[in-house]
């Protein structure tokens, strides 16, 4: 019972009644592509076992345009949450797939996307559980919202948290900044410009699980960057353990076209959305050995330093500019772009 | 980002460091016209790295910061109107005496925010039932394209797009400057960008009434610091000549062919700056033969007026008499989350730049 067989080339409000339109477009393109033991059960809810504590995270994904340079909102979904499970020094092993579809989504996008989720849900090691279709009228929605949900097993040997970190404990990040929200900045009505740049949208848990396999309770925070850039989490992390983080303008991961285009539109990369950069603070004896481990592996092959924390100028971050001059780095205040993730 | 590296140089930034240092002997201010120096300025850490006697005030070239409150209120009445407005992103959080341009969207207005008014143009042509506006708000830098705009509706015929225009001018600004009796600036960094379409023959006559010297610079981190270089060089030996700094980008005459497209649309009138008041011949209004483009007669607006916050000090601030944190709402009733007035709204605002850059440092 293919829908699209039957005739439908795009979403209709009544594949979101909970009737037999519904029941076909989950049989033929979402039970199917995302078959599991605990898919397969279709039952309310999901029932699995984790063993030891558990890590959970959640986070809707409204990124306009759906599909942009180096990704789609798809993947996008299962890796913004895998991240953030990744995050709390944990294994993602199972996540849950919300959609919110506007009516008229053509069958074609979203077959697309179902299928990059499948991709990426593989490639990330894991599973589909449960999840909800709805659909909206037209105008209500932008073509498509997803929300997953990630279930993750603690790694044994992790010890994340704010209240580890010390004075001199080094800042790491695994890559170059701002990709993400500079491509889809390229796209926008409005905005475009030619470029090349693409989103670094990536899973970031088997690096995390091999840092945490390797350091163990010596890797004192793992964050995402994602909306608010760099500078927003630097600030809050400040802020949080009342103690100072220096950053080096020197130092910052940033592409050459990616710092050309930041500066051609007006916009601080340290801002700009990233979705496969994580920011790891570790114990400064290790500093080296954690460089070196990240750099073996792709998604951490531009691992670098950026900074340290100090005691000085307690729950603030402070730039050492090119010019040796001195600056605070703020939080984001508003949106700097419009919708990025 | 040729050309953009070299001008962060560290080594030949501390150059120009110690030969200001070497060569200040007593205190000076002096006024870095544009808010995109101010930026640079705070955001590099240049300030802190200057010698004591060497004081920098931002001055008003922030556009965003001296479009007048009527202006943002004319904008909003339009999309409460149901006129698509197309603006520039900073305009968009400034608030107006009833709401922002932001808070106008949220209750349903369409708002667009564009790089260019070229793409406002097209929003016209692929919307032939409504109506389009571009909020032309800016120095001389900006005028061109939007002035370009016009020719283009012109030449397409399009009869649904028309532009709010907020235009100043710098020369009047810096007259208005001097003119204040509290005024104790000493020498000014000119506007790069708006040199590079005016050129620099206006400003001959203002460095020679005033016996001040002007320097036209740029925006990197060695320009700001060689512009500073050069004006207290030309302080110190009792010199005061316009000079410019900012060669590479800014050619005596200016951008001709720009000029040129400005004079066909624009004309120089009277203009009402925020916190300054209105300023005779101080920036552009739509010439008589292009005012089917002018939003204000087009949709009946020209009678709004708009009273400024009383607590906002936006008006000291843009002259260089107060600097951000003298204002005793700074970083308390305003912030750039709930801000009184512009300067804290604009990337390109002092109040802004403080708060993001400085502030905190200033305080601990």
């Amino acid at each position: 019972m293919d829908s699209t067989k039957k005739g439908y080339t795009s979403i209709h409000l009544g594949h979101g009644s909970g009737g037999l339109m519904t029941r076909e477009l989950l049989d033929s393109l979402i039970f199917k592509t995302f078959s599991n033991p605990y898919l397969d059960q279709k039952h309310d809810g999901a029932i699995f076992n984790i063993e030891g504590p558990i890590a959970v995270s959640t986070d809707s994904f409204v990124v306009s345009p759906i599909f942009f340079k180096g990704g789609n909102i798809g993947e996008l979904a299962v890796h913004g949450t895998v991240n953030d499970v990744a995050m709390c020094g944990a294994i993602p092993k199972f996540i849950t797939l919300s959609f919110v579809v506007e009516e008229g989504l053509s069958m074609t996008d979203f077959t697309a996307i179902i299928n990059s989720i499948k991709a990426a849900a593989d490639d990330s090691g894991v599973q589909v559980v449960t999840g909800d279709t709805k659909v909206v009228e037209r105008g209500k929605g932008d073509k498509i919202f997803i929300n997953t949900t990630g279930f993750g097993a603690v790694h044994p040997r992790a010890d994340i948290g704010t209240s580890n970190i010390r004075t001199g404990d080094k800042i790491i990040v695994n890559g170059y900044l701002a990709q993400h929200g500079m491509a889809i900045m390229s796209q926008r009505e409005g905005l475009e410009f030619e470029s090349t740049i693409e989103s670094d949208t990536t899973n970031l848990n088997y690096l995390v699980k091999d840092l945490l396999d390797a350091f163990g309770s010596q890797i004192h925070l793992l964050r995402d960057p994602t909306r608010g850039g760099l500078a927003s989490i630097l600030s809050e992390i400040a802020e949080e353990i009342e103690m100072g983080i220096q950053l080096k303008e020197n130092r910052l991961p940033i592409a050459k076209q990616v710092a050309a285009a930041c500066e051609i539109l007006g916009l601080d990369p340290l801002y700009v959305a990233n979705e496969g950069v994580f920011v790891v603070i570790v114990d400064k004896a290790i500093e080296a050995e954690v460089l070196a481990l990240m750099r073996k592996d792709p998604k951490g092959e531009h691992a670098t330093y950026v900074g340290e924390v100090t005691a000085e100028h307690p729950g603030k971050v402070v730039m050492h500019s090119l010019i040796g001059g001195k600056r605070i780095v703020s939080p984001l205040i508003g949106e700097q772009l419009p919708r990025i993730c | 980002m040729k050309y953009l590296n070299e001008y962060r140089n560290l080594e030949a930034t501390k150059g120009y460091l110690k030969l200001i240092a070497q060569t200040v002997t007593r205190p000076w201010q002096i006024m870095e016209i544009c808010g995109g120096q101010t930026h640079s300025l705070v955001r590099n850490g240049i300030l802190e790295l200057l010698p004591e006697e060497v004081q920098m005030i931002h001055g008003p070239g922030c556009p965003v910061c001296v479009t007048p409150l009527q202006l943002i209120d004319k904008a909003v009445e339009l999309l409460e109107q149901n006129v698509i407005v197309c603006s520039f992103g900073d305009m968009v959080r400034v608030p107006g005496s009833r709401k922002s341009l932001q808070e106008a969207k949220a209750s349903g207005g369409d708002l667009r925010i564009l790089y260019s008014p070229m793409e406002a143009i097209k929003i016209a042509r692929e919307n032939p039932d409504k109506e389009v506006v571009f909020f032309a708000v800016g120095f001389e830098t900006t005028a061109p394209a939007n002035a370009l705009s016009v020719l283009h509706a012109q030449k397409e015929g399009l009869t649904n797009y028309a532009i709010l225009v907020s235009h100043v001018l710098v020369p009047p600004a810096m007259e208005g400057i001097l003119e204040d009796k509290f005024c104790n600036i000493k020498a000014f960094l000119g506007a790069g960008h708006v040199c590079a379409i005016m050129g620099m023959k206006e400003y001959y006559p203002l460095a020679k009434k005033h016996k001040i010297p002007i320097v036209i610079t740029g925006f990197e981190p060695l320009d700001l610091v060689e512009g500073i270089y050069m004006s207290v060089k030309q302080l110190e030996e009792g010199r005061y000549e316009v000079e410019n700094q900012y060669a590479r980008v800014v050619k005596e005459g200016g951008n001709p062919e720009a000029k040129k497209i400005i004079n066909t649309v624009f004309e120089v009138g009277d203009r009402a700056w925020r916190g300054l008041g209105v300023i005779p011949k101080s920036g552009y209004v739509l010439k008589k033969a292009y005012q089917a483009y002018d939003a204000e007669i087009k949709f009946g607006i020209q009678a709004m007026t708009a009273p400024e916050n009383p607590d906002c000090i936006a008006g000291q601030i843009l002259k260089g008499i107060k600097k951000p944190h003298q204002c005793s709402e700074f970083g308390k009733a305003c912030t750039p989350a709930n801000p009184l007035g512009a300067p804290m709204v604009s990337s390109e605002g002092a109040c802004a730049a403080y708060y993001h850059y400085a502030n905190n440092l200033i305080s601990s």
